[in-house]
């Protein structure tokens, strides 16, 4: 990504971007997206795994500074469209990408993209939480290192930013140095949030946080994504359509690799326009 | 019934249970054996005073002579066996009992042990002031004290003698320590600069840098060290004429009276007046002296340090060379290489390269490590030594090299099945977060593969040490000069040859002339052996524990 041009010309970019994807003419959803900044476009976006093809034809704008969440049945591809957002479907072998995606107007997919530094822009938490195997301080300042980062002073102080952000520092902050492998299920993910967001990333992709979590944790981790939305573009995949009806204010859906609808969150679980969302909203299958 | 009883499973179980069981008999059985045979051998045995029949006695033989010595050994023998010897025994059994004694005194009869015939020994007896000598040269001495000689003049006799004895030993243990120590220490030091300088003369001539200037510096310090040297061997000679004086005259088994020097002796004990924690003190004085001393003798006597050094410097040399090297391969395999064919026959060949006969690796070293390597670092690097090796020569460096290709393969298995084992989910959230690929390897991956690779170390080790065939080719001598690691700088010589105790057991136990007496000393040198490996496989586990305590809650 060209981050030169990127930096200078985001704000302005991004807004006549807005308007291009308004007067571009996608029908469906320009009217609800007509007052909103657009983040993320994708353009024909079409995956292949092999022969298989996973996505077909995705078109899709996610608005700045909003919670859009991706729901649909097991295998409709919603990971797999969100795990594109910041090229970790790169490690797959046999993945291939048509159309391409644009973050601020720039395609992440363009050849002189500095992979690692797309991804330190678009942070990722995974389903399963994932800390390293070191203290808590360490997987909090694992990005920062990365970055050359080596004041001390520097560091403490985007640890602590970002374990409050998380709202984990009063539960850890007695206990940084110890590994953060002791901690519970919900509190390691907060972790990996805090990682994730201590080197500030413009974008922020949940895939299935909660899933493997208690139900009171699912909710420290629910309040903490409408903390974080002020300040991050969030896209969440979730199983759970009424987490998704909870903290999002956009909504995907998903099924077979296509994207049905993709709308206002209220919209799609009260009135969906198409039946196959409503089916699924309803539970007749998925 | 039986049928019932089969299909119940039962017989498997037993089975199972007895192939365990045998298994535990033969390894706890084989550590009884080593054991008690090695760390008896240090024990102060009685020595027995005994007249024994000679049963071919003559007139020129007197019939019945005084025998002197240790028991050591008992065995049956057949009646048959003996006639056909010219024995002919009074007994109405199949077999008689033959004994075999350590009479000593190798310089006056000409050999240690001696079998006898039970029948024809007469009563036991333990006279108390019977003495033991050991010594430098010619195995110990069994027979009784008769004075202490100085400059030709009897110093003591009768009942002084023996303390007299012993006071003197002590300050001839003393000087003796001392002139070692200027032998070992500051001469030793003066002979290594001396062989440098007369190396860097060589090398100023192959240079043709042998101007009268360099010359003259060369000159000058070696006359400085000749000073030195001057010095230090008036000093030793002083030492020496101190050392070399006093005698004592013993009698031996045989009445005959023999002077020997006290210079000679190493350690005199009364056997047979020693109470059990004298006995104890002097078995664990004798263990010290086994593991902390030199050889003498042949190998025989005296102590095994150097091969226990050896041994432990090499595996650790081995252990430095084979882990790096086999991280990196394995690393390579599993996370850059492309998988597929090639990389399976790659997998293939070097699982196959475990199975090769060690033997064949020895081969290898010789001819690639020492031969050409070796043959060319002197070439290029110790020219000025040449024709004598350096390099080319066997030596240590090369053994470890050697034992490092035989035990890269487990390096490289262990290393893989490790980072194989380390969740997806941990890569792709270092990747994520904006590391590449080599930083993801080198902060995450590796150090969480650290307790694999530390197991590859640890099977490494274990096969390593073990290992004696192919370093009889590429660097294991028997008796080494001075150690591969000393004060003279570089302080690490890894042309030296070195001691190992595999091969010391081989060597004691069966190229010794004197294989009776190193028996006890294989037992002994073997225990120490799996000491040393049992030794070196635990501090590896403890610190593979260690790491492995980090990341243990990841695995579950």
């Amino acid at each position: 990504m060209n981050t030169e041009t990127d930096s200078n010309t985001k704000d302005s970019n991004v807004k006549s971007h807005s308007i291009d994807m308004a007067s571009l003419g996608r029908k469906k959803r320009s009217n609800v997206l007509a007052n909103e900044n657009i983040c993320i476009t994708t353009d024909n976006l079409n995956l292949y795994y092999g022969e298989k093809r996973a996505l077909h034809d995705i078109n899709l704008a996610i608005p700045e500074k909003k919670v859009s969440a991706f729901i649909g049945p097991s295998g409709c591809g919603k990971s797999t469209l969100l795990r594109s957002f910041n090229r970790m479907n790169d490690l797959v072998d046999g993945c291939r990408i048509e159309g391409g995606i644009n973050i601020d107007g720039n395609n992440i997919y363009d050849k002189n993209v500095d992979v690692s530094e797309l991804r330190r822009r678009v942070g990722m938490v995974f389903q399963k939480p994932n800390p390293f195997p070191k203290s808590i301080y360490e997987n909090v300042a694992y990005g920062l290192r990365l970055q050359g980062v080596k004041s001390r002073r520097v560091i403490d102080e985007v640890v602590e930013k970002s374990l409050r952000g998380a709202a984990l520092w009063d539960e850890v902050k007695d206990r940084l140095h110890e590994s953060a492998l002791g901690l519970s299920g919900g509190q390691q993910q907060r972790v990996v949030i805090a990682r994730a967001i201590a080197i500030e990333p413009e974008i922020l992709l949940l895939d299935e946080p909660a899933s493997a979590l208690d139900p009171i944790s699912t909710l420290k981790i629910e309040e903490l994504i409408s903390d974080l939305k002020d300040r991050y573009t969030i896209v969440i995949v979730t199983h759970n359509m009424q987490q998704a009806a909870r903290v999002s204010d956009y909504t995907a859906f998903m099924y077979m690799g296509e994207l049905i609808e993709f709308g206002d969150t209220d919209m799609i679980f009260t009135n969906p326009s198409k039946k196959q969302t409503e089916d699924y909203i309803t539970g007749r299958y998925g | 019934m039986m049928k019932k009883w089969f299909k119940s499973g039962d017989p498997w179980i037993w089975l199972n249970a007895a192939a365990v069981s045998a298994s535990l008999i033969i390894v706890i059985g084989l550590l009884v054996l080593i054991a008690v045979n090695g760390l008896s051998h240090f024990w102060p045995k009685a020595v027995m005073q005994v007249q024994y029949v000679q049963a071919n006695s003559t007139d020129s033989n007197p019939a019945s002579i005084r025998i002197i010595g240790e028991i050591h050994n008992d065995e049956e023998v057949s009646i048959e066996q003996l006639k056909g010897l010219g024995i002919n025994l009074k007994t109405d059994k199949d077999t008689a009992t033959r004994i075999l004694v350590k009479t000593g005194n190798r310089d006056i009869s000409g050999a240690d042990f001696k079998w006898m015939l039970q029948a024809y020994l007469g009563e036991k007896e333990y006279p108390e002031d019977i003495i033991v000598l050991e010594r430098r040269e010619w195995g110990n001495f069994y027979g009784y004290l008769k004075n202490v000689k100085d400059n030709g003049n009897v110093i003591a006799s009768g009942e002084a003698t023996w303390q007299e004895l012993e006071k003197r030993l002590e300050i001839k243990e003393e000087l003796y320590k001392k002139i070692k120590d200027i032998e070992k220490g500051a001469i030793g030091r003066i002979n290594y600069k001396m062989e440098k300088l007369r190396l860097d003369k060589r090398r100023l001539e192959i240079d043709k840098e042998d101007t009268a200037e360099n010359l003259a510096k060369l000159k000058a310090a070696r006359n400085k060290l000749d000073a030195e040297y001057s010095v230090l061997e008036e000093n030793l000679e002083k030492l020496y004429r101190e050392f070399n004086q006093g005698k004592i005259t013993v009698e031996s088994m045989s009445g005959k009276q023999v002077e020997i020097s006290l210079a000679k002796i190493v350690r005199a004990y009364r056997p047979n007046s020693l109470n059990l924690i004298e006995k104890i003190g002097l078995y664990f004085l004798k263990m010290g002296e086994f593991i902390f001393d030199d050889p003498r003798e042949a190998n025989t006597e005296g102590g095994i340090f150097p091969a226990i050094f050896g041994t432990v410097m090499m595996v650790l040399l081995m252990s430095v060379l084979v882990t790096p090297f086999g991280v990196i391969a394995a690393v390579y395999l599993r996370e850059y290489a492309k998988q597929g064919a090639v990389t399976r026959i790659i997998r293939i060949a070097v699982n196959n390269l475990a199975g090769v006969p060690s033997i064949v690796y020895g081969v290898f070293g010789l001819g690639f490590f020492v031969y050409f390597l070796g043959g060319n670092i002197d070439q290029l690097f110790y020219a000025e030594a040449l024709p004598s090796p350096t390099f080319g020569t066997p030596g240590i460096l090369w053994s470890s090299l050697t034992l490092a290709i035989l035990t890269v393969p487990v390096v490289i298995v262990a290393t893989e099945e490790g980072l194989s084992r380390i969740p997806r989910s941990i890569r792709e959230g270092s990747l994520a977060l904006g590391a590449t690929k080599a930083e993801t390897l080198w902060r995450t991956v590796l150090p969480m593969a650290t307790p694999s690779m530390m197991t590859g170390m640890i099977l490494a080790i274990a096969r390593a040490a073990g290992e004696v065939a192919p370093l009889m080719l590429v660097g294991v001598v028997k008796l080494a000069p001075s150690l591969p690691l000393d004060t003279n700088f570089p302080f690490f010589h890894l042309e030296r040859k070195f001691m190992h105790l595999g091969f010391h057991i081989y060597d004691v136990g069966f190229q010794s002339p004197n294989v009776e007496a190193a028996r006890p000393l294989v037992y002994a040198t073997a225990l120490l052996l799996i000491a040393v490996i049992v030794l070196l496989n635990l501090s590896a586990i403890y610190i593979r524990n260690r790491l492995r305590e980090q990341y243990r809650s990841l695995e579950s």
